[in-house]
């Protein structure tokens, strides 16, 4: 040990040894970073890369690796406008433009309303809090079933109001081809609505109360308080919300299955439930990997002027 | 750097890959047969091999159902590491078969006379360029009505011959207060309610031609057109909350008497038997009116993967013991469905059973043995989901006249083909 430490010192100067030290130490955060970084860049990013070459290829059951042009994005092109009757791709896509709005705008809102009730001060906050986190704790899947219950009209609510005696109660939109998607945004609202509360609560506390304090003397009503100070501090807190919302909303795969198994005729599909039935099912494979490039350049044409206009140096 | 990561990654990826202990006495078996009975049908199968020195292996699949089992047989094939066989249907056998990764049984079957036993009809789809690549393990025929012996009894109805006595039948279910017609409003029960339905209005040669042949001239005609128009006519007779209900508890309607029939395959016996009900005393099993003589079937197979050399000899004696009489009897029995070789004794079966055989042997001789369009045996599954997609939307008012469904169902599969 000891003559080891001795040669350390008689035969490298001081200053290589830093240099060595520290050589370790720039490269150690790239070292044991490098596993994810190589995970990520082929299981996400090359796979990306894959799907797009699948979608220009004939691809069926099996991935074919011979281009033959666009014809994948020909057909979904066609179907978008194939309206009457609505073509499986064009309820897909407006049932994603209805669910997405919905869910985004209801989610937001009610979770900032909650956030503000509850940071009243109130008592019971400790209790009130995880009740209304704990949807978030569940999967999709018990979401779906346990909604699927609630709402069908021969087991859950209408037939327990019917029961009470209320029997001109009508509640069928889980049945209905029109109604089915809103049922996917009530059920999606109540698991993330929570999450979101605790996400602007926890913005809400970080506001300093001397800004609060000070409006109040300036004599600024509740509302002009949360109006004009509150709301407009929380907007890191809506970026960060919107983003977990938009994935949330762009995934949603399993809320559809486990609640509407499809919906009638097939009116409940979001682009996701398209991609798998297509792919999977159907062994289209080309088709399910173009309506999958469709929903990630969708989500990059919103996400990233968004993400660009929220982030950059705001000149002072 | 990256190089370098990939180099090991590249470096990791080939020891798993030659790290395989191959094991002569074992079959893997990739199914997704679970629940109760199936599974206890299955017992039998595994008891035989084992008599025979074979271990039973199961490939797990994470989530219940056929898709996920074939989500996870495609990444196995694709990975290079087949299971020695796996339940498949219709034409996934041949997608496999054309992929080339499938195994040949000829000599096997020639032995064991499987040409003359196995109905044509099935060997289209066992049957790869004259090379056997599968084993069928069944039969279910999916143009039966199920109906509640009881509430048949109270209405007075007697067996409908013809599509108007059916409705004759449904009408006086309705005046008793019983809901006629149980459905289950999704898209694959439709799809098989609308098979029988084809075949009573259009007899057995337009049903060949237009669900078996995609001839265009049959799919827009006229008769394809009044098809649907007792489609429509079925759909009255459901209860408003049919939609997205399963199959199961549409039976489970029936079984209670809360309705009087359901139009399904004959694995919605098993549910009968489950519920300790016995054919002709607590309910009846009738043919779809007007299909008599004919069978719409489809069938579940067991795909023999070409296996490395060692593990050649459990497939056959898995595929032997499949096809074995008294394999196909005892499990079969249990199933609901008929065995699919037509020299099976019926000794073990039920009424339905027996009267099952009888109609595919019978059938098979004919030439009324016809792939169910709806299960995936009339066509490629790209045309049948398309299928699927227009009788739903039909049934659910998104296409609003049986005009509109013809052109749709024409649209539908020739974009699909």
């Amino acid at each position: 040990m000891s003559t080891v430490a001795t040669s350390q010192i008689k035969l490298t100067p001081e200053r290589s040894r830093t240099s060595v030290r520290s050589r370790l130490q720039d490269a150690l955060p790239k070292i044991v970073l490098a596993p994810s970084f190589a995970i990520t860049i082929v299981f996400v990013y090359g796979f990306i890369l894959w799907t797009i070459y699948l979608s220009f290829t004939n691809s069926k059951t099996f991935p074919s690796y011979v281009i033959t042009g666009s014809r994948a994005y020909q057909r979904l092109w066609g179907w978008t406008f194939d309206t009457d009757p609505p073509s499986s791709w064009y309820t897909s896509i407006t049932n994603m433009g209805i669910f997405g709005f919905l869910y985004i705008l209801i989610c937001l809102a009610l979770g900032l309303f909650l956030a503000i009730l509850l940071d009243q001060k109130i008592r019971g906050e400790g209790v009130l809090r995880p009740i209304y986190l704990y949807p978030m704790a569940l999967s999709f899947i018990v979401t779906g079933v346990a909604w699927k219950w609630f709402l069908d009209p021969g087991l859950g609510l209408e037939q327990t109001l019917h029961q009470w005696g209320w029997t001109s109660f009508h509640f069928d939109w889980i049945k209905n081809k029109d109604f089915v998607i809103y049922t996917v945004v009530i059920a999606g609202v109540w698991q993330a609505s929570g999450f979101i509360m605790a996400m602007f609560l926890a913005g809400l506390r970080g506001i300093d109360g001397e800004i609060m304090k000070a409006a109040q003397i300036d004599g600024a009503t509740t509302f002009q308080l949360y109006r004009r100070i509150v709301i407009p501090l929380l907007r890191p807190i809506f970026l960060s919300a919107f983003i977990v919302l938009a994935h949330l909303a762009i995934k949603s795969y399993d809320l559809v299955v486990a609640l509407t198994s499809g919906g009638p005729g097939g009116s409940a599909w979001l682009p996701s439930n398209f991609m798998y039935e297509y792919t999977f099912k159907r062994n289209e494979m080309a088709v399910g990997s173009a309506s999958a490039v469709i929903m990630l350049m969708t989500i990059v044409a919103i996400i990233v002027p968004y993400l660009y206009s929220e982030l950059r140096e705001k000149p002072r | 750097m990256l190089r370098k990561l990939l180099i090991g990654t590249a470096l990791a990826t080939s020891f798993a890959f030659s790290a395989h202990a191959a094991d002569v006495k074992e079959v893997q078996m990739l199914h997704w047969w679970t629940s109760g009975g199936e599974a206890a049908a299955l017992n039998v199968l595994k008891g035989d091999l084992a008599k025979e020195g074979y271990a039973w292996k199961d490939v797990p699949v994470a989530g219940g159902g056929g898709d996920a089992a074939m989500t996870a047989l495609k990444a196995m094939v694709a990975a290079g590491n087949y299971p020695t066989a796996s339940q498949m249907l219709g034409y996934t056998v041949l997608d496999y078969a054309a992929a080339g990764v499938m195994g040949d049984l000829t000599e096997t079957a020639k032995k064991e006379g499987w040409d003359k036993s196995v109905p044509a009809a099935l060997q289209k789809f066992s049957v790869y360029e004259g090379k056997w690549v599968a084993a069928p393990v069944n039969v279910h025929s999916v143009n039966w009505l199920w109906i509640n012996k009881a509430v048949m009894d109270k209405i007075g109805g007697t067996e409908p011959k013809t599509f108007d006595d059916f409705v004759a039948l449904l009408d006086k279910a309705k005046a008793a207060g019983v809901i006629p017609l149980a459905l289950g409003g999704q898209n694959w029960q439709e799809a098989t309610m609308f098979d029988s339905v084809v075949l009573s209005t259009g007899g057995p040669e337009f049903y060949k031609k237009a669900f078996n042949d995609l001839d265009d001239a049959s799919l827009k005609s006229d008769t394809m057109k009044k098809s649907f128009d007792n489609l429509a006519k079925l759909v009255t007779y459901v209860d408003p909350n049919f939609s997205g209900r399963d199959w199961n508890l549409a039976t489970a309607m029936v079984i209670k008497g809360d309705a009087l029939v359901q139009v399904m395959g004959d694995w919605a016996k098993g549910e009968f038997h489950a519920a300790k009900k016995t054919p002709g005393t607590d309910f009846l099993c009738y043919r779809f009116p007007g299909t008599d003589g004919s069978v719409i079937y489809n069938s579940d197979m067991f795909g023999m993967f070409n296996v490395p050399d060692d593990r050649k000899a459990a497939q056959v004696a898995l595929a032997t013991a499949t096809l074995s009489k008294s394999f196909q009897s005892a499990f079969n029995v249990v199933k609901g469905s008929v065995p699919a070789r037509t020299d099976v004794p019926d000794t073990d079966f039920d009424a339905c059973g027996k009267k099952g055989i009888a109609d595919l042997k019978a059938a098979n001789e004919g030439g009324t043995l016809f792939g169910s369009l709806a299960q995936g045996y009339g066509a490629p599954p790209a045309v049948a989901n398309a299928y699927k997609d227009v009788v739903s939307k039909f049934v659910h008012g998104q296409i609003k006249t049986s005009d509109e469904a013809v052109t749709e169902l024409v649209k539908a599969i020739d974009d699909a083909k």
